[in-house]
């Protein structure tokens, strides 16, 4: 036993820095693993307000474009009004109404607003925190839109008072695209080179596609709403090994200034994501199988 | 007292430095990522024992990365260069602690030459220990080599530049005192 003591007291600076390097990697592991890091909690309370202060500044220098992205959206919602269309027979209205208002049940979307007090876009695995956390509602696996739209990223860890998502500019991201002119589905992914260059899988060489297509989400994914933009076709070549198309996508949002963006929550979700997981263990367990 | 107060003050303000200034502005090219933040851990005195010199890279390290969104990855590089860097000096400056005339490693404390192998074999260990980190997870092979030297020329850079920019005040240190 006195040799132990003995051996701790001669070497506990290489003991003390073995320890400290295995819990930076437990740390990192929990981290990049789970995207669920201990103490994160407390310390994204910390880090987050004063984030948030210093976002206060920089938002100063992007508001110009943050207007213009505003304006093209209101534009746009401007047209979807229903003064805008003159009404032929009265159970249109009432369908429409019904469709979008009050009934809340049949209601699929609901958007809340929050500001990107952090961001970053010069690693592989990017994320960015937002000024909304769990006591506003903000849930895991939300899919968060830029101020125009465009889909960014996907909230993946919850504090009381804010939320960090994952930028579509992170290697293990995979939103469900499709393109939306024939709207043929694939995987958008991002290989970690070019924060201007996505890429699409999984579109066969059969389809006909030109440059300057446009890539949706697809109404296939849970928790993107579909056909919101994702970004544009810029390149194009085909994989001699496989029958894909490899192709490269402009990303409609600007990952360097994001500043106000929508958290979207699929009121389905859990539904969803049930279904789909007692249909499999329905099909798939041999007990359960009818004759 | 004042001491204590001094190099917490310099540890916030190169912390604010790394998170909102070089982590902010757009890089030169996506290999070159500059880093000053662990010139702290480079800074601290002679006379600091090595386990106090392991502690304070380790909450440097796990500051900044809370600030960037990645618990472990700087503290890990940190850790190491502390755990190196009593050896290192040894190596470069044989000679008892007491017998320093400086409190802290300083151009002017080592000499140009020593503090430049000094430096650059620190920036070199914690970039090629930060980008292997993020290289077991995702990347080439050509981007790491990259990665990790161009950002230790950076690295290198920035902290002589400061040196140059801000010579610390260091009070000559003689047996009398």
């Amino acid at each position: 036993m006195r040799n132990v003591f003995l051996f701790i007291r001669r070497y506990h600076t290489f003991l003390l820095f073995l320890l400290l390097q295995v819990l930076c990697w437990w740390f990192l592991a929990s981290f990049n693993r789970f995207h669920q890091a201990r103490f994160l909690g407390v310390a994204q309370e910390l880090t987050g307000s004063i984030n948030q202060r210093y976002d206060r500044v920089e938002d100063f220098f992007q508001l110009r474009a943050e207007n213009e992205r505003v304006h093209g959206m209101n534009d746009s919602l401007l047209n979807q009004l229903s003064e805008n269309s003159l009404l032929v027979d009265t159970q249109q209205q009432v369908r429409q109404e019904i469709g979008t208002d009050s009934l809340k049940t049949l209601r699929r979307y609901v958007y809340r607003s929050a500001t990107v007090i952090y961001n970053s876009i010069n690693e592989e695995k990017n994320y960015f925190q937002i000024d909304r956390g769990a006591e506003e509602g903000i849930r895991e696996n939300m899919a968060v839109l830029n101020s125009d739209g465009s889909a960014v990223g996907v909230i993946v860890m919850v504090s009381p008072h804010f939320a960090q998502a994952m930028s579509l500019l992170h290697v293990q991201q995979r939103v469900n695209a499709s393109l939306k002119k024939t709207g043929d589905f694939g995987t958008l992914e991002w290989d970690g080179a070019h924060p201007d260059q996505l890429l699409l899988k999984g579109i066969p060489k059969s389809l006909f596609l030109k440059i300057g297509d446009t890539v949706v989400t697809s109404s296939y994914s849970f928790n993107f709403p579909p056909g919101k933009i994702l970004g544009k076709v810029s390149a194009l070549s085909t994989d001699k090994r496989t029958n894909f198309h490899i192709i490269e996508v402009k990303p409609a949002a600007n990952f360097r200034n994001l500043q106000q963006v929508f958290v979207v929550e699929n009121l389905q979700l859990e539904e969803q994501l049930n279904l789909n997981r007692e249909s499999r263990k329905r099909i798939e367990d041999p007990k359960s199988r009818r004759p | 007292m004042s001491s204590f107060f001094r190099y917490f003050f310099r540890a916030l303000v190169l912390i604010a430095i790394q998170v909102y200034l070089l982590n902010k502005v757009p890089h030169l090219h996506r290999l070159v990522v500059p880093s000053l933040y662990f010139v702290f851990v480079l800074w601290l005195p002679f006379s600091l024992s090595r386990t106090a010199l392991l502690i304070q890279a380790f909450l440097l390290g796990l500051t900044v990365d809370y600030f960037l969104l990645t618990p472990g990855l700087h503290a890990a590089a940190c850790v190491l260069i502390a755990f190196l860097r009593p050896y290192l000096i040894t190596l470069l400056m044989p000679r008892e602690t007491q017998e320093f005339q400086y409190p802290e490693p300083s151009p002017r404390a080592m000499q140009w030459a020593p503090y430049s192998v000094y430096v650059l074999f620190l920036s070199f260990v914690h970039h090629f220990y930060l980008t292997f980190l993020q290289w077991l997870s995702v990347g080439t092979f050509w981007s790491f080599i990259g990665k990790t030297l161009l950002g230790t020329v950076i690295s290198f850079l920035l902290i002589l530049t400061a040196d140059l920019l801000f010579p610390r005040q260091q009070s000559y240190r003689t047996n009398t005192a």
